[in-house]
């Protein structure tokens, strides 16, 4: 910054010959030498240099990019955007069933501690088993079917006497049957058509009759018409139709309605006597994922099917319409899904009409988010320079104008603020801001304040320089000869002269704000998703995927970067050289 | 010339001081609720051996967090001055023998960036000087301030995709290569040279441009200086008015310019390093400080400006040193 000091000698008016002496032009004619405003002679060094009214061209565009192009842009920067797309998703899951399904009489319980000892008695290859007093028997129908029976003591036998208990009177020959059956080592015998059981009880040997309780099974039965589910669910019904199934018998009949079976593969359906499918009954339970879903009986029948028959993949069409769905297994489930049309965030999607730019991982339009992004990262930048300037120029001038002790005071103030090292305050700062969650647009205010606040010892020196400079100068003895005011000499003389070092400090470290912005964005520490700036765009970059396969989401936002700071650094060079003519760049 | 260096130690102790009084008032003004926050993330850290009111304790005890900033300044002042910055938080090792450790890397990489710096960017300065306003210049002058406007992560980016990604030359991230621990010591020193090129072209880039455009300055303003009208005037040829009397002139702003260096050189370069992940000072200290490890940005930021004091010091006798009218004042 040695060059500061003579950047801007001039406070008399530059003149430039634009006619050629004319013989009717007098030496004192004031036609004959055209003077220009020191502003127009700026402007006209200023165009006359290429690199700047590129420079220029560039920032004209940006700004237009990104003040008016929002309002002319049809998406918003936050808008999301979906499609509808296909997705294999989990339609449904099967099983083979492994847990017994109870089916308990009327006026019956069977409650859960029965049922543990059943299963006890189940696994150790036992037929009857106590519950407190109560004593049960079952029989083994087929393999996972169980009927279950309470029995009731009526006799019993001890050292060869048999009595009868609970007050009930044995039928004729009963005796002699019992006999018969011990002798023959059975455990049952039949008597007028009813059952009688003997069971081992301490010493004695009871004798009983049986009625039924529960139905525990491995077979789940789906009836086709859901007001047929009670009368499925019954336990005389199921006693009917498991009876059969054991038997493989092709009819059977209950409540005076003939019903026919019909075995499938892994399946067995139950038809009644008008023809029509009554249920279906198979030990492979099929549930639908979605609890609002509900699954026809021949859809479960067809998935059924494939299970058993090991396929991958199955074609069941229902209401005309035919959906192909793979089953898959995992250990003992099976999972069923189905192409399902979902809502899909267009992710990643290439640049169309549509969406010049493509849409980005949050499927957002990259083109509309790019010139939010610009708003953001310019006005950012304009802030902080203001910030910046204000600071610089009440140090600077207080220090420059007075000089002495206050100079000295301040200007070690102004080295002690140079000192802070820049980035780290800053990621400290942003670190604490992510820790608080603080909301996105107060984050970028607090950015802007901080990025100033951590600025502004530059400006102040170069003014303070051109200040100290300045005020020995002469024009500023005859101001104060003149005998004006103190404050009006600093307005009036000194701060307009002050002036134009200002613009080229303020343009040129613009484009640097922009950068820091930007690489803060692209840190993760500056501006915040749902809000976007350039350098947040770019941060998707960081991942090696998307840097890899979508040049669109990141390569347009650097290249608006480069060009915006190239352009406020040709401008700025521009300004410096059309305001310092004698430095000749 | 000695009273000038006593005067200068003393103002640089005095901006450490304050300097790291302000890093310290900052790093005390952050919101208890983020220390605390520190505290339960760390006891509920697996490897944590300690509880949340331990680690409490530990924080307010360490930066005297429960007596005032001053006093607490103090302390740590005097813990500092022997040596002593305490425990880093992020890595579980004393702050300085942390620092040790990865400093060299960013050492490494800056003075190999500096030098192909210079050789590069020197020479193109004062070829844009001597033919101001040409092609030449101007091809120069749009080179290097496209270079300042270049945004360090853009450009790492643009030449990992180039270079990593496209044509495979080089690994996206890191210092060492997958087969790193089965090399000859040999073998490994070539793999962390190799893993260096892309951070120091991307360096030398961003840097070039900047001293380019001060040489040519510098340059400009030598030549059309009234002693290089002599020069030439008395008939010498252009080579010996460049390099005998141009150049060397231009050399007394350039070495007060490479002594800003030194803060970066040590204090590694954070962007660069963090985005090739190179273990350097840069990163592992921008690792530390976005997780909050209080010691060590403490150390950190005061050991930068400690640098920072340290160069000017050095810019100021180095221009003593090339500049003879200065030592005579």
């Amino acid at each position: 910054m040695s060059d500061m000091n003579n950047i801007f000698p001039g406070q008399e008016p530059e003149v430039e010959v634009i006619e050629e002496v004319d013989e009717e032009l007098h030496l004192d004619d004031a036609r004959r030498v055209k003077s220009l405003s020191p502003g127009m002679l700026v402007f006209k060094r200023f165009i006359r240099n290429k690199l700047a009214v590129i420079g220029l061209a560039i920032l004209v565009f940006m700004f237009t990019f990104s003040f008016l192009g929002p309002l002319l842009s049809p998406h918003s920067q936050t808008q999301v955007f979906t499609g509808l797309g296909s997705m294999y998703k989990d339609y449904a899951g099967a099983i083979y069933n492994e847990e017994l399904r109870y089916t308990v009489s009327q006026d019956e319980s069977f409650t859960n501690a029965d049922r543990a000892q059943f299963l006890l008695a189940l696994g150790k290859g036992e037929e009857t088993f106590n519950v407190g007093d109560d004593i049960y028997y079952f029989t083994t129908l087929s393999d996972g079917t169980h009927r279950i029976m309470q029995l009731d003591p009526i006799a019993e036998e001890l050292l060869g006497n048999v009595n009868p208990i609970n007050g009930s009177t044995l039928p004729d020959g009963f005796v002699e049957a019992y006999e018969t059956a011990k002798d023959q080592n059975e455990d049952s015998f039949v008597l007028n058509g009813v059952i009688y059981r003997i069971t081992q009880r301490l010493k004695a040997k009871v004798i009983s009759t049986e009625h039924n309780v529960a139905f525990a099974t491995l077979k789940v039965y789906d009836p086709y018409n859901q007001e047929d589910e009670e009368t499925i669910d019954s336990f005389a019904f199921r006693l009917a139709a498991e009876e059969a199934i054991t038997e493989n018998e092709s009819t059977f009949s209950f409540n005076d309605q003939d019903y026919t079976l019909s075995y499938d593969e892994g399946q067995t359906t139950i038809i009644d006597n008008s023809g029509e499918e009554y249920a279906a009954v198979s030990n492979i339970i099929v549930n639908p994922l979605d609890q609002n879903e509900f699954l026809s009986v021949d859809y479960k029948s067809t998935i059924r099917e494939a299970i058993r028959n090991n396929e991958e993949e199955t074609i069941f069409t229902e209401n005309g319409e035919t959906v192909e769905y793979t089953i898959n297994r995992v250990n003992q489930n099976y999972y069923i899904r189905r192409e399902t049309p979902t809502e899909l965030i267009r992710q990643y999607e290439m640049p169309s009409a549509e969406h010049p730019l493509g849409l980005d991982n949050n499927g957002m339009d990259v083109m509309t988010r790019l010139m939010f992004g610009g708003r953001i990262s310019l006005l950012v930048g304009f802030v902080v320079v203001i910030i910046e300037v204000a600071i610089g120029v009440i140090i600077g001038g207080i220090s420059g104008y007075f000089g002495g002790a206050v100079d000295t005071a301040l200007m070690r103030f102004v080295d002690l603020f140079n000192s802070i090292p820049f980035y780290p305050v800053v990621i400290i700062f942003g670190s604490v801001m992510d820790t608080l969650e603080v909301d996105p647009m107060a984050r970028i205010f607090l950015l802007m304040g901080v990025l100033g606040i951590l600025g502004w010892t530059g400006v102040a020196r170069v003014v303070r320089g051109q200040i100290l400079s300045l005020r020995e100068q002469d024009f500023m003895v005859a101001a104060e000869a003149t005998g004006i005011r103190t404050s009006r000499r600093i307005f009036r003389h000194l701060v307009p002269n002050v002036m134009p070092l200002l613009i080229v400090s303020a343009t040129a470290g613009l484009g640097g704000i922009i950068i820091t912005e930007a690489t803060l964005g692209f840190l993760g520490l500056g501006v915040k998703y749902p809000l976007a700036s350039w350098g947040s765009i770019i941060n998707v970059s960081s991942d090696a995927y998307v840097m890899t396969n979508f040049w669109f989401m990141w390569i347009p936002a650097g290249l608006l970067i480069l060009l915006t700071v190239l352009g406020f650094n040709f401008v700025g060079d521009g300004l410096r050289d059309a305001f310092d003519p004698r430095m000749n760049r | 010339m000695k009273n000038f260096i006593i005067r200068r130690v003393l103002l640089g102790i005095f901006i450490v001081f304050f300097g790291a009084l302000i890093i310290y008032s900052i790093i005390r003004s952050l919101p208890t609720s983020y220390v605390e926050q520190i505290a339960r993330q760390r006891a509920s850290s697996p490897l944590s051996t300690k509880t949340y009111q331990e680690w409490l304790d530990q924080l307010n005890e360490v930066y005297r967090l429960n007596i005032g900033i001053i006093p607490g300044y103090f302390g740590w002042l005097g813990n500092a001055i022997r040596g002593d910055f305490g425990e880093s938080w992020n890595f579980g090792v004393p702050v300085t023998q942390k620092f040790s450790e990865v400093v060299w890397y960013s050492v490494i990489i800056n003075i190999v960036t500096f030098i192909v710096q210079m050789v590069i960017s020197i020479p193109l300065g004062i070829l844009a000087a001597r033919k101001q306003y040409s092609k030449t210049d101007y091809a120069i002058t749009v080179f290097a301030l496209a270079g300042i406007s270049l945004p360090t992560f853009f450009l790492a980016t643009i030449l990992k995709y180039v270079f990593s990604i496209k044509l495979g030359w080089f690994d996206l991230y890191g210092l060492t290569g997958r087969f790193y621990s089965s090399m000859t010591p040999w073998q490994q020193i070539w793999d962390i040279a190799y893993h260096m090129v892309l951070p120091i072209i991307t360096l030398m880039m961003l840097s070039i441009g900047g001293l380019m455009r001060y040489t040519r300055t510098n340059m400009l303003e030598v030549l059309h200086s009234d002693y290089i009208r002599t020069a030439r005037a008395k008939g010498l040829s252009e080579k010996v008015v460049i390099n005998k009397h141009a150049f060397r002139n231009t050399l007394i702003p350039l070495v007060s310019y490479m002594s800003y260096l030194i803060p970066s050189m040590f204090g590694g370069v954070l962007i660069t390093e963090t985005l090739y992940q190179i273990p350097g000072i840069g990163y592992i200290s921008y690792q530390a400080m976005i997780r909050g490890d209080i010691p060590f940005a403490m150390f950190y930021t005061t050991f930068l400006i400690i640098l920072t004091q340290v160069s000017l010091l050095i810019a100021d006798i180095m221009y003593a040193m090339v500049d003879p009218r200065v030592r005579a004042n």
